[in-house]
């Protein structure tokens, strides 16, 4: 692995309280990744929950499931992969001083963050139409003329309508807390574009730029999770 | 004082991995395996969470107290999940 130093940061942008750049780049890296630890768990949490009715109820999971978009899923996957890629762009385009180039990675990113929720929108929107939101509008036939016979739970086999509500409050629990940390850090991109328009950032100091990246990657690694969890279990 | 500086060709690198995980993840999901299919959905899941943390997120090239801190996070993510199904599973 080939890794090169960069320059001598200059010290304007040092606290007085930290001895060098350094330091003040490691004390963020740390605290942003003592936040993300909290992010782990509060995920964590739900991930639990989902993993507990999993087990208890495989049967109306699987059902609820066959009622998502895979295609879908898989693209808005293959979406926030590709962000995260651009996101990785845009901290080496800071590391290594080119403004150009890192206003246009963290254009890309936040864009294609937009596409995604764009998409999600799309497929909660569908959801709605099928009166698969939980609530008093929730129905769920077990054998529908809109699914493949295919992806039809079997005739013989029992599916508590339920459980199945209990899948949706779940999708749409996890998908919403995912699109909720989505939409804070398009926000943030905002202000690091313009902020990097301005030429704020450069060789010698790019944490929010880095720290940024760290958050951004974090929701990317909760949806590596939730779209094999709630896409493609069969 | 030296910031790492990752070259672009490894973010490719490992873009290029990511994708074609998830591909594996898509295609694998078809193959009708019974209980296994979920396990190995989430093996690969895991697989694509550490190439993230690694390299996009510079854990490979980040001080030790970092790391730990890094580790900590997902240590007590097992810790609940293993005293959660401790109770679930052994009950009747």
């Amino acid at each position: 692995m080939e890794i090169t130093a960069a320059p001598m940061p200059d010290t304007r942008h040092v606290a007085h309280h930290f001895d060098d750049a350094e330091q003040q780049f490691v004390a963020a890296e740390l605290g942003m990744w003592v936040f993300l630890a909290t992010e782990v768990l509060f995920f964590g949490g739900v991930f639990c929950g989902y993993a507990i009715y999993r087990f208890k109820y495989a049967a109306e999971f699987i059902a609820g499931s066959h009622r998502l978009d895979v295609w879908l899923g898989t693209v808005n996957t293959a979406v926030l992969l590709t962000s995260s890629l651009t996101m990785a762009l845009a901290v080496h385009a800071a590391q290594t001083s080119r403004r150009g180039a890192l206003v246009r990675n963290l254009l890309l990113t936040l864009l294609l963050g937009a596409a995604f929720l764009g998409v999600k929108g799309y497929e909660y929107h569908h959801k709605f139409e099928e009166r698969l939101v939980p609530g008093r509008n929730f129905r769920f036939v077990a054998h529908s003329a809109h699914v493949p016979e295919s992806l039809q739970p079997a005739k013989e086999e029992k599916v508590d309508p339920r459980q199945v509500e209990l899948f949706f409050s779940l999708y749409f629990a996890m998908t919403g807390l995912h699109a909720l940390h989505m939409i804070i850090g398009i926000g943030v991109l905002a202000v690091l574009i313009v902020a990097a328009g301005r030429g704020a950032f450069s060789g010698g100091y790019f944490t929010p730029i880095e720290m940024t990246g760290l958050y951004w990657h974090f929701v990317d690694i909760v949806w590596v999770f939730l779209f094999p969890l709630l896409y493609l279990i069969r | 004082m030296s910031f790492h500086i990752v070259p672009r060709s490894t973010y490719f690198k490992v873009f290029a991995a990511l994708v074609l995980l998830l591909v594996v993840t898509v295609l694998a999901a078809k193959v009708p395996l019974g209980v296994f299919n979920t396990p190995i959905a989430l093996s690969i899941g895991l697989v694509k969470a550490t190439l993230i943390v690694l390299y996009f997120m510079h854990v490979r090239y980040s001080p030790p107290l970092v790391r730990v801190f890094a580790a900590g996070g997902f240590l007590w993510l097992a810790i609940m999940f293993a005293l959660t199904f401790s109770d679930v599973l052994t009950r009747h």
